[in-house]
């Protein structure tokens, strides 16, 4: 390996790394997310919406959208930088943690109704 | 026979011998490094997916003690979000000024992001200690013991992630803004802002759902 295509194997690693993001990017990320947590708590403070099931769905999806936000205007995740290996394994993570969560609460919810004497929540 | 020739006329080039690859393609310094700390950064959501995962089952078990409702001060936690949020767009700049190559920029943001951080801290120490204060201790039920675990794990990984921002600050105004120290601020940017990610489902899993029902 020659010198110059040692320097221009480097600097391609330098070109394709993580950006950095901008100004306006990270201003945009902020607003958004200020919006994105200020209506939960809106919402739950003051009950606005009169029913805890409908809230809680409502705040779940403002997470999951402010989680999106965070990830592509904070974190800056696309899928070119690394090669597309940041991505992979991100996606990779939600399905083992959409696995874990959706696992565990789906079997201990089973095993209180069918195990407990008397039903817990009442109590 | 070939191997062990080329071998002993490279030493003879270089005059010394070589025990290790010293021309390793991937030995350049920091090139798969953001890689390495994101893969960190998703083991360490299977951490907290777990702690999630315990509370999601255990978070409403009472034991006759209190619920979220009785305990949470929302406008507390409000305040600790905006502390938190913050301290991401503050290190967001330090990371815009580090590009520009603005050491006392950077240092300067970095200080602020680091209070914001240290507020959260702090905020959050008050309310574990009024919380143990009325009695509602780790020990009280399944609900606070998976509480304490959860919330408790994230606030370590803020206090840790300013241990390392304090550590930062140090190599920056010793060497200045080398290319191992922009490393090393990138990888604390990521960390920063994955923390702030997993306190959106804290706030939002643990407070807020907490004292609905």
């Amino acid at each position: 390996m020659s010198a110059g295509n040692q320097a221009d194997h480097h600097d391609a690693h330098g070109a394709d790394g993580v950006p950095h993001g901008s100004l306006r990017g990270y201003v945009v990320g902020f607003l958004l997310s200020v919006v994105l947590t200020a209506i939960p708590f809106w919402l739950v403070m003051n009950d606005v919406l009169g029913n805890a099931t409908l809230t809680a769905i409502v705040i779940m999806i403002f997470a999951a959208v402010q989680i999106v936000v965070h990830m592509i205007y904070f974190l800056h995740m696309n899928s070119r930088s690394e090669g597309g290996w940041t991505m992979m394994a991100l996606i990779f993570t939600i399905i083992i943690v959409a696995i874990a969560l959706a696992g565990s609460l789906w079997v201990m919810y089973h095993l209180n109704t069918n195990m407990m004497p008397t039903d817990m929540h009442r109590m | 026979m070939a191997k062990a020739t080329a071998k002993a006329k490279a030493q003879a080039a270089n005059g010394v011998p070589a025990f290790y690859v010293t021309e390793d393609e991937h030995a350049h310094s920091g090139g798969s490094t953001m890689l390495g700390f994101w893969l960190y950064l998703m083991s360490d959501c299977l951490v907290f997916a777990v702690l999630f995962a315990t509370h999601g089952v255990l978070g409403r078990n009472y034991a006759a003690g209190p619920s979220g409702a009785d305990l949470f001060d929302l406008r507390l936690v409000a305040i600790n979000t905006a502390m938190l949020l913050s301290s991401s767009i503050t290190y967001g700049f330090a990371m815009l000024a580090m590009d520009k190559g603005r050491q006392a920029a950077v240092q300067g943001w970095l200080v602020v992001t680091g209070l914001f951080g240290l507020a959260f801290v702090a905020i959050e120490l008050y309310e574990f200690a009024h919380l143990i204060h009325e009695g509602a201790t780790p020990m009280r039920s399944a609900f606070l013991s998976s509480f304490f675990a959860l919330v408790g794990t994230h606030g370590l990984h803020v206090s840790f992630g300013l241990v390392w921002m304090v550590v930062l600050m140090t190599q920056v105004a010793r060497r200045g803004l080398i290319e191992a120290n922009r490393r090393r601020l990138m990888c604390l940017s990521m960390f920063w802002h994955f923390l702030d990610v997993v306190w959106i489902g804290v706030f939002t899993f643990v407070y807020l759902m907490g004292v609905l029902k």
